[in-house]
């Protein structure tokens, strides 16, 4: 070894890196030396929380991961699923910590990094969708994350020719210094040329494709992505990547060509800890080493060391194994499109990661150590004390007569329609896309036609980290069905799910709690629904000086309908429709969006309803649609059952006159997601579905909510305006 | 009948404008690299964010060598359609008047709109009628159409206004409402929102098909002034 490589950083440069004594006690012991500086980088990544999942894998182990039509599954860059011959993959992640830090850009490549992973499967990205947690837009710093967040998503799903079709936002005090970014994208490929990670042929090569490697987020990983946020974040702005939608359209492109002409036997992108990761993990897959030259990669800034080159993360590129006779052609490609390719390594025997430069061998790395090897913790879970976390600043009194609080619930920033933010995106490239954004529950899009079907897929995104702080498991459990029930109300079938797991320092035990019992929830969810997580991603230290975020695991669901052309949407059809409510639904106040904007912190006992009765719901109302009996369906969520209504009767300009036995708040506002529906069809047939229940009709100008005790109306175009406008003054 | 969609690295939208082609005749792709047309009867230069609209929407594309050969097409009197990013190419190009400037919000807006057919003796509209409206979705963060006085003057006067957005819809900011227009000779068309993604009911609308079904109408027959 060289001079420089001689050199030993030792215990405190490791702890520096993030690292604990005790971990570094282990590499020496592992490698039987102490590792050089590029080695050190290294482990610090690949150690890290966002990379070795230490804090969560032995608890992710109780997550269902195999599925009837499960394609691909945990363990590759992405998961996916099969639709009509097709494979259909998807992928959630998070890009929160460079978020709070440059919201822009942070957004950007978070967009950026999650259609790599689908890319790297050899899938065309057909979908992308966004969950969003930001402090209540009355701060200045909240409405500046709000803004330049959804400016980035759209900078690069835009730029790049792929819809953003659906998502969702919630504002919570508690995320005020840790917004959440979490992007989910879907993509569609042959199954037979799905592209694997694994890393095999001895002898063949290592491509580099895409941009030049700068010293850009450089320990974006360990230091962003895996300790918490702090005063002194705006010094951590050089960790956050700088994004370039034009080069990742030519990678997506030239990738796909590469996959289609057969050239390639792996491909993987560089994401976290960039070429580190990305080698290490291919090598790992396939059982194999990997000889990299650092002197080979095309660099941005001459002077770089070996270390920041292995480390770097900059974005747009991808690794590909290639066997050598194809290594010409591949390139042509590559030239074609104007991209970088660079030969810069080998596939080895021997299961070691070395890196050269040039003839200098200047880290050597047994692979089993890097990905293998990191110890894995065990959690300390205990339930808070007392609620985590404050109340919120009452907004609403208590006393206000209901047509008063269902128009401020309609304004308020967690119910008011997104269309300022979702305008801002592409809804419809790729000529796809079935109903757009505020049309239906989840998003439809059409798949080539079968005869006269047009087959579907139907995807959604969701989560509701008030519900989870109440009540981890219940209200992790309640976030898996209702994003089923979004997609029953457009007549598709789960077919699997991805999560991304957003908590606060796992190390702390009432976190640790929120995290066991919240894996325990989606699990159960998915053992009720029998479908199977295909990956995601785990996102802790979402603190800030104030404490913990919410517990948010967010769920992504993909399912499959028969014809697009029978997909409800929210809006009543027509006038003189019956109007029914589905499902066992056993509205509370508690964690509601009602109780919040009293004041009331997020705590009390959720209702428990069994997951069986909920899915048969479920069932009758995906029946029901796909037969073309239900013409209108919206489940019961945010604001409960008035707010639906109104937004049922906001979407179609249609009003409704609805007779329930009492107007407590309860019945009104109430929630109990995915466990209720609100339908509308022609009256024999919807008295015909099983357990629903008809509350009214359709028709009028007003929503005209009564019962014996009295009632209340508002006008169907005040709801809808109140509700359009909520936002609006947040994105000028 | 062979429709030539040009494809540049950046473009979004050309395999959705090569499907609402194909409903119509024959489509194919036009690498930008090429200096000829391989003998297509008109052309469509699609939408998206060619070379990142990296400097200004369309004028790095605009110097593509397959821009040469759209040129010299339009002169002959070609059928030469652009749409979005393709508007703005043609823009740069000078083969139609004025600029698109930043959407007024400065955001990008992505709406359906309907547009009024101010001219229907084009190759891109004479299956409409005029005033006809069509619903269009339109989706950009440059597309508020400018020109000074004089050009405006002029481009109203010569009837070069072949779309407005409907009264109370216009996105951007775009001077007079003007979503499109087209070159003096007439055979070259430009416009913001997107015909392609307007071919099927399923999605929306199939108000766009028209535009496509125009070409067709009048085939290479369009007369060279």
């Amino acid at each position: 070894m060289s001079q420089s490589a001689d050199q030993i950083p030792g215990r405190e440069r490791a702890i520096e890196l993030a690292l604990t004594g005790a971990e570094y006690d282990q590499i020496v012991e592992l490698l039987g030396r102490e590792p050089n500086e590029v080695e050190l980088a290294m482990y610090s990544l690949l150690w890290s929380e966002h990379c070795a999942y230490k804090h969560s894998k032995k608890i992710l182990r109780r997550l269902p991961t195999e599925g009837e039509r499960l394609l691909l599954g945990v363990g590759e860059n992405a998961g996916a699923v099969e639709v009509e011959g097709l494979a259909v993959a998807f992928k959630v992640e998070s890009h929160n910590h460079p978020s709070a830090v440059e919201p822009f850009q942070g957004a950007a490549t978070g967009v950026g990094g999650i259609l790599r992973d689908v890319i790297a499967l050899g899938a065309r990205p057909v979908a992308m969708l966004d969950s969003l947690r930001f402090g209540y837009p009355s701060s200045e710093r909240s409405r500046w994350l709000l803004d330049r967040a959804v400016a980035g998503i759209g900078h690069y799903g835009n730029s790049i020719g792929v819809p953003t079709v659906g998502g969702e936002i919630h504002f919570d005090p508690s995320y005020e210094s840790n917004c959440l970014i979490n992007a989910m994208c879907v993509g569609i490929a042959d199954p037979d040329r799905l592209m694997r990670c694994a890393a095999t042929g001895i002898g063949n090569r290592v491509l580099l494709i895409g941009a030049l490697t700068g010293r850009d987020g450089i320990g974006g990983a360990s230091v962003l992505a895996s300790t918490e946020l702090g005063d002194d974040d705006a010094d951590k702005r050089p960790t956050v990547q700088i994004g370039d939608p034009f080069a990742e359209k030519k990678v997506l492109e030239a990738c796909l060509e590469l996959v289609d002409a057969d050239l390639l036997v792996a491909l993987q992108d560089l994401g976290a800890a960039g070429l580190t990761s990305s080698a290490s993990e291919m090598a790992a897959q396939g059982e194999v080493g990997l000889d990299i030259d650092v002197a080979r990669v095309p660099l941005r800034e001459a002077d770089m060391e070996p270390f920041e080159i292995m480390v770097s993360e900059s974005q747009e590129r991808m690794l590909a194994i290639v066997e050598p006779a194809r290594v010409a052609a591949v390139e042509q490609i590559c030239e074609k499109w104007e991209l970088l390719c660079t030969d810069i390594g080998e596939v080895t025997e021997g299961g070691h990661m070395r890196i050269f430069r040039g003839e200098e061998i200047v880290g050597d790395i047994p692979v089993t150590t890097l990905v293998d090897d990191c110890p894995l913790y065990d959690l300390q879970p205990s339930p808070p004390a007392e609620g985590l976390y404050p109340a919120p600043p009452v907004e609403l009194p208590e006393t206000a007569d209901p047509a008063t609080t269902l128009l401020a619930l309609l304004a308020g920033c967690n119910i008011a329609s997104r269309r300022p933010v979702f305008e801002q995106y592409d809804q419809i490239v790729q000529a796809r896309t079935v109903r757009r954004p505020d049309e239906a529950d989840a998003a439809v899009l059409a798949l080539e036609a079968s005869g006269n079907r047009r087959p579907a897929i139907a995807m959604s995104i969701d989560g509701n980290g008030r519900r989870v702080a109440a009540d981890p498991l219940r209200g992790s459990l309640d976030g898996v069905l209702e994003c089923a029930a979004n997609l029953a109300c457009v007549g598709a079938e789960p077919l699997g799910l991805t999560n991304c797991l957003n908590f606060g320092n796992p190390e702390k035990p009432h976190v640790a709690w929120q995290l066991v019992n919240a894996v325990e929830g989606i699990a159960q969810g998915c053992e009720a629904l029998a479908i199977p997580v295909v990956g995601g991603n785990v996102s802790l230290y979402n603190e800030g000086p104030d404490g913990p975020i919410l517990p948010t695991p967010v769920i992504g669901m993909v399912g499959e309908l028969p014809d697009a052309e029978r997909c409800a949407g929210i809006g009543f059809a027509k006038e003189g429709h019956a109007v029914a409510v589905v499902g066992p639904f056993e509205p509370s106040l508690v964690a509601s969006e009602l109780a919040a904007r009293r004041g009331r912190a997020p705590s009390g006992s959720l209702p428990q309803v069994a997951a069986e009765l909920i899915l048969a719901a479920q069932q009758a109302v995906r029946d029901g649609v796909r037969s073309g009996t239900i013409l209108s369906a919206h489940d019961i969520s945010d604001g409960g059952l008035a707010v639906t209504l109104a937004e049922c009767c906001g979407a179609s300009g249609i009003g409704c006159s609805i007779e329930l036995d009492e107007l407590t708040d309860e019945a009104l506002f109430g929630e109990a997601p995915g466990s209720g529906f609100v339908i509308s069809g022609e009256l024999a047939a919807i008295e015909a579905i099983d357990g629903a229940r008809v509350i009214g009709a359709t028709g009028g100008s007003s929503l005209t909510i009564s019962s014996e005790d009295g009632g209340f109306a508002v006008d169907v175009e005040e709801l809808h305006a109140t509700r359009e406008n909520g936002l609006r003054p947040y994105l000028p | 009948m062979r429709i030539g969609v040009v494809r540049f690295p950046g473009s979004c939208d050309e395999a959705d404008a090569i499907a609402a082609a194909s409903a119509v005749a024959e489509a194919e792709l036009l690498w930008h690299g090429r200096t000829d047309l391989d003998g297509v009867d008109a052309v469509v230069v699609p939408g998206g964010f060619s070379y990142g609209d990296y400097l200004r929407p369309g004028a790095i594309a605009r110097y593509s060598p397959v821009m040469t050969a759209v040129a010299a097409f339009a002169a002959d009197g070609g059928p030469v359609l652009g749409i979005c990013n393709g508007f703005q190419v043609l823009c740069e190009a000078g083969l139609l008047p004025g600029a698109l400037l930043p959407n007024n919000s400065l955001r990008f807006i992505c709406r359906q709109v309907d547009l009024t057919v101010e001219r229907t003796t084009t190759p891109w509209t004479a299956a409409c009628e005029a005033g006809e409206q069509l619903s269009i979705p339109s989706k950009h963060a440059n597309g508020r159409w400018y020109a000074d006085d004089q050009t405006l003057a002029q481009i109203e006067a010569n009837g070069q206004v072949v779309f407005r957005y409907a009264p109370g819809q216009n996105p951007n900011g775009s001077l007079a409402d003007i979503a499109g227009v087209c070159s003096e000779q007439g055979n070259v068309v430009g416009l913001m929102p997107h015909p392609e993604h307007a071919v099927d009911l399923l999605t929306g609308s199939a108000d766009g098909l028209k535009l496509f079904a125009s070409v067709l109408e009048e085939g290479s027959s369009v007369p060279v002034s």
